[in-house]
């Protein structure tokens, strides 16, 4: 463990990842203290550029401020990214190890189904299923966890194959432990680690997912997120750029930052199949 | 016998096509008895004014007083003759609104697909030729950046470059409303109208195939042939065009079948950026009306068109390697 840490610290973009990223969940944690008010309340007359009044950021076409919406909006985008991959780890991990683990034709069909998943338009699934259950933080990360976990399903799937043949896993089989046993105390800890770095990267398309369900006005109308600022700000482009250039900015350095992340832990994780 | 093989490679696809619609067909099916309320006010695609009259005819042509089963049973048989329900809001059925749109849709969504294909290729093989390079960490910090950025921000953050500022392209639409043109002028307008769009949508797909392309040409220098081939004294661009390529380019085949899905559901998003008036701009329009009818057709004809994305590309595979039969 030790190691693992003092080996990311060498790791140059993946350091500079992490400390975007603990500036953004700074961010997140504080943002009732820096913007104390309600971000839907109006506090500057409408379309005030970028650093006057008082406006550090400007504020959209009802007065809002936008820099108070960006750091309300960090905290959903946060929540909604970790627990849709909690929720398609679990799914993925289960489904992967399950046809991983029990193979044959069990296992065959698992992963047809799981194929089938992925063939189908994944957005359009989405915005499908947050409409008809009309929308809420729990339909969104229902349905993200949904389109994400195939891919979860597909890597554990591959890791138990390789790993339930090794000498380990059969002497422990030998001593009589049980398959659940097997699984959860011999497989799986040792298909960590690839698990780790594709939920990490699987954090960063989940949030933009649901940056794109708001941009359509499908998030949870009684949250304030980057996508719906920017879908408000949209018909504005024109009159009114920094409505919809900063909580993009938002987006982007958040994602890209948990990218880098994910790509320092699969180099320090997994050093050998690491980028060649 | 090799036609035999052919006949079956097609039935092949052909059960697979069958079961992703019924799986489809299934799991919109379950969407609609699972949604808060009366499922005939979700199929009527109304919570606000509701027409009785309607709402009666709806009970009955979908079998809405009858066991669950039989109700699948009735609905699925209406999928397969591809009966997709008729749309309230628009006055029109559900497939008569579908067709007008798909022709957009398909001009989009293949412009995006090739755009990203080729573009990806010529990048990622020049990034692959010159790795450790300038213009090496170029490319791959620019496909690390776009990797980041929301489809929607970056369309319009090109709208306001492109057309506000610039004014070289148009912002949105399909055309420029109120002139007639003809022949030639009217190709070009079109084609002005659709770069944004088109090129939006295919640059996240560019910068994937791009990375896959770079670590493709780099693996694939090293083999026997290539150095067998520079032995030879062949010139480094032969040995790129003629030697190098068409294996380097297998794996990212492969990836542009696995992404045709994201790319089918991006053009949704990219639809609604910029007015192109295809499925994706109907599904905005139904979300915002609530017109579920509607988007249950549009999911199960994008689903369809997915597949017919994996065919392309199976195709591409084999034209690139005819070592592979039908697979």
């Amino acid at each position: 463990m030790k190691a693992i840490a003092k080996a990311f610290l060498r790791h140059p973009s993946g350091m500079l990842g992490l400390v975007i990223l603990l500036a953004v969940i700074v961010l997140a944690a504080s943002a009732p203290l820096l913007f104390p008010g309600d971000p839907w309340d109006t506090v500057a007359a409408p379309f005030t550029p970028p650093d006057t009044d008082g406006m550090l950021l400007g504020s959209d076409s009802l007065g809002r401020d936008i820099a108070a919406g960006i750091a309300h909006g960090t905290r959903v985008s946060l929540m909604i990214g970790v627990t849709s991959t909690l929720v398609a780890l679990i799914i993925g991990v289960v489904v992967g190890a399950l046809s991983g683990y029990v193979g044959g034709r069990v296992g065959e069909w698992l992963m047809r189904f799981t194929e089938l998943f992925q063939t189908i338009p994944g957005f359009m699934l989405c915005i499908l299923l947050v409409a008809i259950l009309s929308p809420s933080i729990r339909t969104v990360v229902i349905a993200i966890a949904l389109v994400s976990w195939p891919q979860v399903a597909r890597l554990t799937r591959g890791e138990f194959l390789a790993l339930k043949e090794r000498e380990f896993v059969q002497a422990a089989r030998c001593q009589g432990e049980s398959p659940l046993s097997l699984i959860v105390r011999y497989i799986l800890p040792n298909a960590l680690s690839p698990i780790i770095v594709a939920g990490s990267l699987s954090v960063a398309s989940a949030i933009l997912i649901e940056s794109a369900l708001s941009f359509m006005g499908l998030g949870d109308p009684n949250l304030m997120s980057w996508g719906f600022m920017i879908g408000a700000a949209r018909t504005m482009l024109r009159q009114a750029w920094w409505m919809s250039f900063f909580p993009g900015i938002a987006i982007l350095l958040t994602v890209l930052a948990i990218n880098l992340v994910g790509e320092g832990l699969n180099d320090v994780l997994n050093p050998r199949i690491s980028r060649k | 016998m090799g036609w035999l093989k052919g006949l079956a490679a097609l039935g092949a696809r052909l059960a697979k096509m069958v079961a992703v619609v019924l799986l489809i067909a299934v799991f919109n099916f379950m969407l609609v008895h699972s949604a808060p309320g009366d499922p005939a006010l979700v199929i009527a695609g109304q919570s606000g004014a509701t027409d009785e009259q309607f709402l009666q005819r709806v009970r009955a042509d979908y079998g809405l007083d009858k066991p669950l089963p039989t109700q699948l049973a009735t609905y699925l048989g209406k999928v397969v003759q591809f009966d997709l329900g008729y749309s309230h809001r628009q006055q029109r059925t559900v497939s008569s609104a579908i067709l007008e749109r798909l022709p957009a849709t398909l001009l989009l969504t293949l412009s995006a697909f090739t755009i990203s294909l080729v573009g990806g290729v010529v990048l990622g093989s020049l990034a692959g030729v010159r790795a450790g390079k300038a213009s090496d960490t170029l490319i791959s910090l620019l496909a690390l950046v776009i990797y980041a950025t929301p489809v929607f921000w970056m369309g319009l953050m090109l709208v306001l470059l492109f057309s506000v500022q610039l004014g070289w392209l148009p912002a949105f639409g399909y055309q420029t409303i109120g002139v007639t043109m003809s022949g030639w002028d009217a190709v070009v307008d079109k084609l002005k109208h659709l770069a944004l769009p088109a090129f939006t949508l295919g640059m996240l797909y560019l910068a994937i195939y791009a990375r896959l392309m770079r670590a493709s040409v780099i693996e694939v220098s090293h083999q026997d042939y290539v150095k067998t081939a520079r032995a030879k004294g062949a010139s480094e661009s032969r040995i790129l065009w003629r030697h190098m390529l068409r294996n380097a380019l297998l794996p990212v085949v492969t990836m542009a079948g696995v992404q045709a899905g994201t790319l089918i559901g991006g053009s949704v998003v990219i639809e609604t950026v910029f007015a192109w008036p295809g499925l994706g701009r109907l599904t905005y329009d139904a979300v915002l009306q609530r017109d579920y009818q509607v988007m249950l057709g549009i999911f199960l004809v994008l689903s369809i068109l997915v597949i017919a994305f994996n065919w392309l590309t199976d195709i591409l595979y084999r034209v690139i390697d005819p070592r592979i039969k039908a697979a």
